[in-house]
């Protein structure tokens, strides 16, 4: 087990330090002077030298490279260009819209895909199985981003449950910014959901056809029986490989669901530091993503040599 | 259940609250979010639209009719050689932090404008002043190097507020300026919020406070405001949606002017737009009101020359390069282009440029020119097309007011050079007297019509979307600002 996880940490640093050099390279090479920029176009030359400087873009590529990963391993992403308030600030003002909102999406894929997949499992072929099926088959197909302009055409300027947008800070209790993540996250969630729930059901008829489900039916236990007791923890290994997926994909998808609903989340910031040439904001956002999604492919991957005993001995 | 009871008892408050206090609070809604707060450095219009007269204010201040009026100075005398001027300030006026206003401040304020390593996007404006000099507390002498017949009006811009130099350290999040609002909390990304300064030295600001918010999709701006989540959307991004608003009696649309010249430019000092004929030849191939309708849904102004055509003195010189293709083409076989050429079109973002550039090259492919469109991001058009000088055409609104000295800049992006255009320039500048201003700024759009610089479609409108009932917003946007100072509700 310790020689599992040490190799899954040094290809984890492996796809760390490749991810940055590939930001820093994509982020840079585009053309666009950060200065430039926030000075507009009535500008004199020496005004955008002067900002340059201050700014600290007069330095080579690879001194700002090397700058920027040290910085970040000691915790200190830069300061960002047109804000001027240090990065891991905004980053870690914005992490508690994005990661809630995440997290949120996440427990309501689960608690939506796990019982209409079972459901769908156990009853297979009938009227239930064919009914879930069509509305996930619907679900998979619906962008979300299209789903949430319907949600808050329902919900926000039709029956005005909710408001349409925007976030009021968890200073304001915790149900006010509760209330304002469920559209957004219903939103992200039954795609999702969708898709989870078909993983789910194909998983668990796998396993309801091996040899050890039959064994157990030949002990006497009622094909559901079977199904609550044996079939779902063995059908778990490819749900957790999806659900880890998809939590990087509503990490990311999030980005799309901000603006739609314009939380001041990390997929707002981004779109904001893109279009201002806000390279280090850029790259540490990207660079942040992509940490998360690594840390929770290595989680998913340190589960399965929990669930299955056999993984830890291959390796 | 203890905590139950106080979440519950803490909501119906809240509700309550926001109902009683209903006409003094009002939530504005603008697409893009400042990067900071400070006006006096950097180019970000929605800085000022944010803290322009309500934050800060300056000497001089601009009205919603783009007239220049007293601000923090009240008074001013010129000399008689328009070298000098003194202006007398306001007395009693105190920052929010509760120092003084008084005439060092103005000094460090204008001297870090025009310093050296200075930052301020707008340098230019400071460029003839030689001196600040402090008289009294309430008296500040500016001494230029030559005369300036614009300077009032280029102490109006934001980029030219008084601030102080005890809290210049913290201007970009926490600005404290003069004006009757005070900042209160920026919550990034998603609002920032000003309150009514009870100390202000003019007439109070009825709203007690004031929430801007930031949408930036057309969709979720139309959202926002039909579910009332805001009260005002200045500048609102999806004019197709305006007729609804309209049609509404919730709502009221203003629409107002602002300073934004949206030209196709032309890269002069390149073939074949070197050509008169053929710059002629494209101005008239465009159908300005195709392009208002097609991409603007309607609004905005059509204009023959780089002037705003609500400004006294603007001519009309739209007769010059009406919309007339065969004319267009028999320029283009005049000017050995029978058959047409190949040229680029680079499009920044704004829907102006996204939408009227399609329109344009369907327009200039009737009369045989084809157009390879690349649209670019600001940034990247600011460093390939601006400051490159890489296209043959481009759509851009110029969105600083009284602008038409770029076209006394040899070096700017279009290429234009006109010797005889620029010493009627720095005549004009120097010049004072009200009238032979006038006289030249009407000399000046004849000229760049007449050589078909570049060609003018449209005077950029600003739409703005209220709750019906909300009176004193500014209609018209002399400068980027959502001046909350004189707003109420009915």
């Amino acid at each position: 087990m310790i020689r599992y996880t040490a190799t899954r940490l040094i290809s984890l640093c492996i796809s760390l330090i490749v991810a940055s050099l590939v930001i820093f390279t994509v982020v840079e090479v585009f053309p666009g002077d950060p200065a430039a920029y926030m000075l507009g176009v009535n500008a004199q030359p020496d005004t955008v030298a002067a900002l340059r400087a201050e700014l600290g873009l007069d330095m080579s590529r690879p001194a700002r490279y090397l700058a920027w990963v040290s910085g970040m391993v000691q915790g200190d992403f830069g300061q960002s260009y047109t804000y001027r308030t240090p990065v891991s600030q905004m980053i870690m003002d914005r992490i508690w819209v994005s990661l809630p909102l995440a997290l949120f999406a996440l427990v309501l894929t689960v608690l939506i895909a796990f019982p209409a997949g079972i459901y769908a499992a156990s009853r297979r072929g009938g009227a239930g199985d064919i009914g879930v099926m069509g509305a996930t088959q619907l679900g998979v197909a619906i962008p979300n981003f299209w789903f949430a302009m319907i949600l808050v055409l329902i919900f926000a300027i039709h029956l005005r449950w909710f408001s349409a947008g925007g976030f009021p800070g968890w200073d304001k209790g915790l149900w006010p910014g509760i209330k304002a993540l469920i559209l957004p996250a219903v939103a992200l969630a039954l795609p999702q959901a969708a898709i989870l729930s078909r993983v789910m059901r194909s998983s668990l008829l796998d396993m309801l056809g091996e040899d050890f489900i039959r064994t157990a039916r030949a002990k006497g236990l009622s094909r559901r029986q079977a199904l609550w007791r044996h079939a779902l923890r063995n059908a778990m290994i490819p749900v957790l490989t999806i659900i880890g997926l998809q939590f990087s994909f509503l990490l990311a998808g999030g980005i799309v669901i901000e603006q739609v609903f314009f939380l001041p989340g990390l997929g707002r910031l981004i779109f904001q530091a893109i279009s201002a040439r806000d390279l280090i904001v850029v790259e540490s956002v990207v660079m942040l993503l992509v940490f998360l999604v690594i840390v929770v492919n290595f989680a998913v991957d340190i589960a399965y040599a929990a669930v299955d005993p056999r993984l830890r001995v291959r390796r | 259940m203890k905590h139950l009871t106080a979440l519950i008892l803490a909501g119906t408050t809240a509700v309550f609250a926001t109902a009683a206090a209903a006409e003094t609070n009002i939530r504005v809604a603008m697409q893009l979010e400042p990067p900071n707060l400070d006006p006096t450095s950097g180019a970000a219009q929605a800085v000022d639209s944010v803290v322009y007269s309500n934050i800060f204010e300056g000497l001089t201040r601009f009205m919603s009719d783009g007239s220049v009026v007293p601000g923090l100075a009240e008074s001013w005398e010129i000399a008689a050689d328009g070298l000098t001027y003194t202006f007398k300030l306001r007395p009693g006026v105190m920052f929010h932090d509760g120092t003084t206003m008084d005439a060092e401040d103005v000094k460090f304020s204008l001297d870090r404008a025009r310093a050296e390593d200075s930052t301020n996007a707008q340098k230019a404006l400071f460029a003839s002043i030689a001196d600040v000099t402090v008289v009294d507390p309430l008296t500040v002498q500016l001494t230029l190097s030559a005369p300036n017949g614009a300077m009032l009006f280029n102490l109006a811009w934001g980029d030219a507020v008084i601030v102080a130099p005890e809290s210049i350290a913290d201007i970009a999040t926490k600005p404290i300026g003069t004006g009757a609002f005070t900042f209160t909390n920026w919550v990034q990304g998603d609002r920032i919020e000003i309150a009514r300064n009870p100390n202000y030295w003019g007439t109070p600001a009825a709203m007690e406070t004031a929430t801007f918010r930031f949408i930036s999709d057309p969709t979720a701006a139309f959202a926002a405001v039909m579910a009332e989540d805001v009260d005002v959307f200045v500048g609102f991004p999806a004019p197709e949606n305006l007729p609804q608003f309209e049609a509404d009696p919730r709502f009221q649309v203003l629409v107002g002017n602002t300073e934004g010249e949206t030209i196709l430019a032309m890269n002069n000092a390149r073939a074949p737009f070197d050509n008169k004929l053929v710059r002629q030849a494209v101005a008239h191939a465009i159908d300005r009101q195709a392009i208002i309708d097609g991409a603007m849904y309607g609004i905005g102004t059509p204009i023959g020359t780089h002037f705003a055509p609500h400004n006294p003195d603007y001519v009309d010189l739209t007769g010059l390069s009406n919309f007339d293709p065969e004319k267009s083409k028999a320029l283009l076989a005049e000017a050995g282009f029978a058959d047409g050429f190949t040229t680029t079109l680079k499009l920044p973002p704004p829907s102006y440029a996204r939408r009227g550039g399609e329109i344009i090259a369907a327009q200039l492919r009737a009369v045989g020119i084809q157009t390879e469109i690349e649209n670019q991001e600001w940034a990247q058009w600011l460093e390939t097309t601006f400051k490159g000088k890489d296209f043959g055409l481009t759509i851009v609104s110029h969105t600083e007011p009284m602008d038409i000295g770029i076209y006394a800049n040899p070096d700017y992006y279009f290429g234009y050079n006109n010797p005889d255009l620029q010493a009627m320039m720095t005549t004009l500048t120097s010049t004072t007297d009200p009238a032979a201003r006038s006289e030249m700024w009407k000399q000046a759009q004849t000229v760049i019509a007449e050589d078909f610089v570049n060609a003018y479609l449209f005077e950029l409108a600003v739409p703005t979307v209220a709750k019906a009932g909300i009176e004193g917003l500014w209609l018209n946007q002399p400068t980027a600002a959502i001046d909350l100072t004189g707003v109420t509700w009915l």
